[in-house]
């Protein structure tokens, strides 16, 4: 028994060490390539850690108007599609949990099938139907398109989640004196909150990395966001590609990420309705 | 506090099928009625629609002097404990029970002093700031009945609140509800199937099948009178024997052999042919036991005992006997009706605890034949029934 034990404790340090060099060495590479200097990464012979540490890259990157601009709109297109996003999901998913319709299904179906759908083909007609609309090259543009996308997951998500809320939680509160309203706010939502935060978070991650529709349907620096920016640092030489600046603003970009996950990570874990019944 | 008054209360599902079939129920203030019967009887339901989370295909329903029918949940100012308890898990136990309060509006400090208070009378002063979740099952029971009792509604509604509780838990706390209720002196309506909270809590208990109301009466009255073969089978633990029977003239013919009857009983039963007869177990007795009262040889008989039960302060003897299938397919029908399984025809007789009879042993059973009951097989209902003291029983009252 002790021998497959520690047999299989082994096996799983061996899986956990492969898994973490697998996805953990190119952002460790990313990260080393943002301290070396331009000279440095245009040389013949790249080494892993910088020769000579620097913080020149954070310096021009930093006081580049355009990232900073392309930084402003990532994060206001990002949190407003998440805020309306969730907040849409939360009511739909409610009615779609709760409530007895026709077509109940149908509406389930669709959701996933725009989910979907692929992103590319939609660029070119709504390329066209932006300029008309006036919707180019602004946030609502890149906005609703996102939402398209993000609502089916996140409605698929929190549906999940309240499934799992037992009903007498809601009758117990319209016993206790609570108009439905009330009900579904100080009692529901704040159960469900595991599946709001993790729906929020895909929705952010989505409209945070999002590429194809954001190039496609933004012409300056007024809605274009970072990974739309990105692809515009070519340098002055073709040759050479600044990639220690491609490097920084990759850096730069994935600090938010990685701050929104650390702070929300306990919120998704689920199982916050024990408790609530027998159990 | 209030009265509450169900009129022929109907209440149909979409399929048509009625869950509860004209019931009337009438809850005095301050009175403790038990709903009890098997499952799917329908008195979940009925709870339901008194507390407004169920609406009523018809009838009336009545608070105080206020019909409720088409009032939502809040507006009817009732308490209900739930089943599973529904406690809020992102809540602390205060909080839980502060919530009716915090949704009236009421201010901090009533809301500090009237928590407190129901935190005291229910003992969980020292929980208050804990999550339901690291509360042991009577514990969240009692944080249940704290968010009833916190705010001042005109009634309570208990839906089976102790079934989730193991059988000592489930023993006090019962005592600790029966306290609760007789102090606060509030309209209360328990559903439960479990018969000795009916018999020891209520007031007045109403016994329902399949939606239809068959008795509505104090416990001793439905023990002592019950309306018909499914009240008498529901009511006592263990169950009330039943057994094929004939009348002629005073004498009862059983399977084990015959008793005299009472004048008044002989003459409910005369002319009607195959009857059955119900006898609790507490009704016989051993003839040799010291303390059996007026032993006539008339009502006595020789059984051999199948099996022995020995509980300690009484025992309980099991003998078998045939049945002739007219009874024997009522008696299965019945048992089905009482979520049973079938079924040996047997006798089942409480015996004295320091009863010396062994499996196999032939003995000597006397049977009080005051106590007998006897039912049509046909209707089922009791034909020696005391009308005047059996309470409500609604199939009766039309026929009248």
């Amino acid at each position: 028994m002790a021998r497959t034990t520690r047999k299989t404790l082994f096996g799983t340090g061996i899986g956990f060490v492969v898994i973490l060099v697998w996805c953990l060495l190119p952002v460790a590479w990313i990260v080393s390539l943002s301290f070396k200097s331009q000279a440095e990464t245009n040389s013949g012979s790249p080494q892993f850690l910088p020769k000579t540490w620097t913080l020149q890259n954070y310096r021009d990157i930093l006081s580049n108007s355009d990232f900073l601009y392309a930084l402003r709109n990532s994060f206001g297109i990002a949190i407003i599609a998440t805020v309306l996003s969730v907040i849409f999901a939360t009511l739909a998913a409610y009615a779609i949990a709760r409530l007895d319709f026709k077509g109940k299904r149908l509406v389930l179906s669709l959701a996933l099938a725009i989910a979907m759908f692929p992103v590319v083909s939609l660029i070119s007609p709504l390329f066209d139907m932006w300029r008309t609309f006036h919707l180019f090259n602004t946030w609502p543009g890149l906005i609703i398109p996102y939402m398209t996308f993000t609502l089916p997951l996140a409605i698929w998500t929190l549906s999940a989640f309240f499934r799992e809320i037992p009903w007498e939680m809601e009758q117990a509160a319209q016993v206790d004196g609570a108009t439905p309203w009330q009900a579904f706010r100080k009692v529901i939502v704040p159960l469900a909150a595991p599946g709001v935060f993790t729906a929020a978070i895909l929705t952010f991650f989505f409209a945070w990395n999002e590429f194809a529709l954001a190039i496609s349907l933004t012409s300056t620096t007024q809605a274009r966001t970072v990974p739309a920016q990105m692809s515009f640092f070519v340098g002055g030489d073709p040759f050479n590609p600044p990639y220690g600046q491609l490097a920084t603003a990759s850096v730069i970009v994935t600090i938010p990420i990685v701050i929104i996950v650390l702070l929300f990570q306990r919120k998704i874990v689920a199982g916050l309705t024990s408790g609530a019944v027998k159990g | 506090m209030a009265s509450i008054t169900m009129n022929h209360i109907v209440k149909k599902y979409g399929d048509g099928f009625p869950a509860v079939n004209d019931v009337s129920i009438d809850v005095a203030d301050g009175e403790f009625m038990i709903l009890v019967g098997p499952s799917g009887c329908g008195k979940s339901t009925l709870l339901r629609m008194i507390v407004g989370l169920e609406d009523i295909t018809s009838g009336d329903m009545l608070i105080g002097e206020r019909r409720v029918n088409d009032l939502a949940p809040r507006d009817r100012n009732l308490a209900m404990v739930f089943q599973n308890y529904a406690l809020y898990p992102h809540l602390t136990v205060f909080e839980n029970i502060a919530f009716p309060l915090r949704l009236a509006g009421a201010s901090e400090q009533e809301i500090e002093e009237k928590v407190r208070a129901a935190s005291d009378t229910l003992e969980l002063n020292e929980h208050l700031d804990r999550k339901p979740s690291n509360l042991s099952g009577g514990q969240r029971q009692r944080v249940a009945m704290g968010r009833a009792i916190v705010r001042n509604a005109d009634a309570f509604l208990f839906d089976e609140p102790l079934s989730n509780l193991d059988a000592k838990l489930r023993g006090q706390m019962r005592t600790e509800i029966s306290r609760l209720q007789k102090r606060l002196g509030i309209t209360t309506v328990y559903v439960t199937h479990d018969q000795i909270e009916a018999m020891t809590l209520g007031d007045r208990v109403a016994v329902l099948k399949r939606g239809v109301l068959q008795q509505l009466a104090t416990p001793r009255e439905l023990y002592d009178h019950p309306a018909n073969l499914f009240v008498a089978g529901f009511i006592g633990s263990p169950p009330m024997n039943f057994m094929p029977a004939t009348v002629e003239g005073t004498t009862l013919k059983l399977p084990f052999g015959e008793v005299e009857l009472p004048e008044a009983k002989a003459q409910a039963a005369a002319g009607k042919g195959l009857l059955i007869a119900g006898i609790r177990p507490e009704s016989f007795a051993e003839a040799s036991a010291p303390h059996a009262r007026d032993v006539s040889e008339a009502n006595t008989f020789d059984a051999t005992v199948d099996v022995v039960e020995w509980l300690g302060n009484e025992t309980y003897a099991y003998i078998p006997f045939e049945a002739p299938p007219e009874v024997q397919n009522q008696l299965t029908q019945l048992e089905q009706e009482l979520d049973g399984e079938v079924v040996r025809t047997q006798l089942v007789i409480t015996l004295d605890g320091s009863s010396e009879v062994r499996e196999g042993d032939r003995v000597k059973i006397w049977m009080d034949a005051e106590k007998v009951h006897l039912f049509d097989p046909a209707s089922t209902e009791n034909l020696t029934l005391d009308l005047g003291r059996a309470g409500r029983i609604p199939d009766r009252e039309q026929t009248d």
